[in-house]
């Protein structure tokens, strides 16, 4: 239950789009369309499993003073390998998301749980860490790029589903929609918690 | 005439912040004063001059000549981080008074995406040596442009009465995509 506790927390609780707010460059970079969000999300959490793993298993050999440089080195790495795979077998996904490949280095969700997590913790939580971290980064990814292919085109993963007399409005799958859309996501995420834990706070009452 | 076209594209065409989302961590996080917006602002700008230049300097010197190419990535974060650490100390060498006023934003700056994507867009777009410090420096402007006004607009929002969900972030997010709509506006000069 403990170790399954590591994968889960990424995905609600902690979930780094809506709860920490970390890697805002790429969430509002790509997801003008759903099929980019996940793209990103998923070579996002290959790096960051492989750096967790990494770091995790060299906790004992890094010296604390050095441990942001070598930090930086091996997630670097991660990033050249992915990018290169991408190159390699998906051309044209790796064309879309351009220069924000590279800048994966500088996702400060990595750095923040090479820190925070991996660096005192055994592999195998690591591994989950960086699993449930990644993966509440996809889904939270595929969710902002769904919502504004949606408004913005009226697809969704590339397929129509709005009728044909809609009138997609653009201007959710230019620059000011990604800030738009993502202020109103986190709003609403903050009023369901909100009202979930009154909800919550009634029922206790009703038990004391 | 192009270095011209450069510095007016890279201070409002394609402002860093607002319409290609590189420094968003910094954007948000450093914002909520004016002058901390502006200490910011002066330190990512003289970082991203310097750092244009140097790893242009990597990039064709040693990079290219060893077709080390795909190191690109590794080459230039290392390139900045050693940077940062540098002009920490010299600043704090030289200039106590600077460095009382940068000091604490320039740690931040190593993980600022827009220094290292300009210096990896300078090597993409081809550009020669002077273009890549005045792209570089046009990048940096624009960035404080728009971290400097936001600021200004944030420190109104302190004040007004905002739905509670809303508070915070959300309601800067909002601000921030009407402020790219503006800028959008931009968009024609080219």
């Amino acid at each position: 239950m403990g170790k399954f506790k590591n994968f889960t927390n990424g995905l609600v609780k902690e979930n780094p789009t809506f709860r920490l707010l970390l890697g805002m460059c790429p969430t509002l970079a790509v997801t003008t369309a759903a099929l980019n969000g996940l793209g990103m999300g998923l070579a996002t959490t290959v790096v960051l499993i492989g750096s967790n793993v990494v770091i995790s298993a060299l906790r004992k050999v890094i010296p604390d003073e050095i441990r942001i440089p070598a930090f930086v080195v091996i997630i670097a790495s991660f990033v050249t390998i992915v990018g290169m795979v991408l190159q390699a077998y998906v051309p044209s996904l790796y064309s879309t998301l351009g220069i924000y490949i590279p800048l994966i280095v500088v996702n400060c969700i990595i750095m923040g749980r090479a820190e925070a997590f991996a660096f005192s913790h055994p592999v195998f939580d690591s591994l989950l860490d960086g699993a449930g971290m990644g993966l509440g980064f996809t889904m939270s990814l595929t969710v902002l790029g769904s919502i504004r292919e949606i408004i913005g085109a009226g697809t969704i993963f590339g397929v129509q589903i709005m009728s044909s007399g809609y009138e997609p409005a653009l201007i959710f799958i230019m620059a000011p929609g990604a800030f738009l859309t993502l202020g109103l996501s986190i709003g609403l995420i903050n009023k369901i918690t909100e009202i979930i834990e009154r909800k919550k706070a009634v029922k206790e009452d009703e038990l004391a | 005439m192009k270095i011209l076209l450069i510095l007016v594209s890279g201070i409002f065409v394609n402002n860093f912040i607002l319409s290609k989302f590189l420094g968003i961590c910094p954007f948000l996080g450093v914002s909520k004063k004016l002058d901390t917006a502006v200490g910011m602002g002066v330190a990512v700008t003289f970082v991203m001059t310097l750092a244009s230049a140097i790893t242009y300097i990597v990039q064709y010197a040693i990079l290219n000549p060893l077709n080390l190419e795909y190191l690109q990535t590794i080459a230039f974060i290392l390139v900045i981080a050693a940077l940062v650490q540098f002009v920490e100390m010299v600043i704090k060498k030289t200039s106590p008074t600077l460095y009382m006023a940068l000091g604490v934003y320039l740690p931040l700056i190593t993980t600022n995406c827009a220094v290292l994507g300009v210096t990896i867009l300078n090597i993409q777009n081809e550009y020669n040596f002077i273009e890549t410090i005045i792209n570089g420096a046009a990048g940096a402007l624009g960035f404080t442009l728009a971290i400097v006004l936001f600021a200004g607009v944030r420190e109104r929002l302190e004040l007004s009465d905002i739905p509670k969900p809303l508070q915070g972030f959300p309601i800067a997010l909002i601000s921030a995509s009407l402020m790219a709509i503006s800028f959008l506006g931009f968009s024609g000069m080219i």
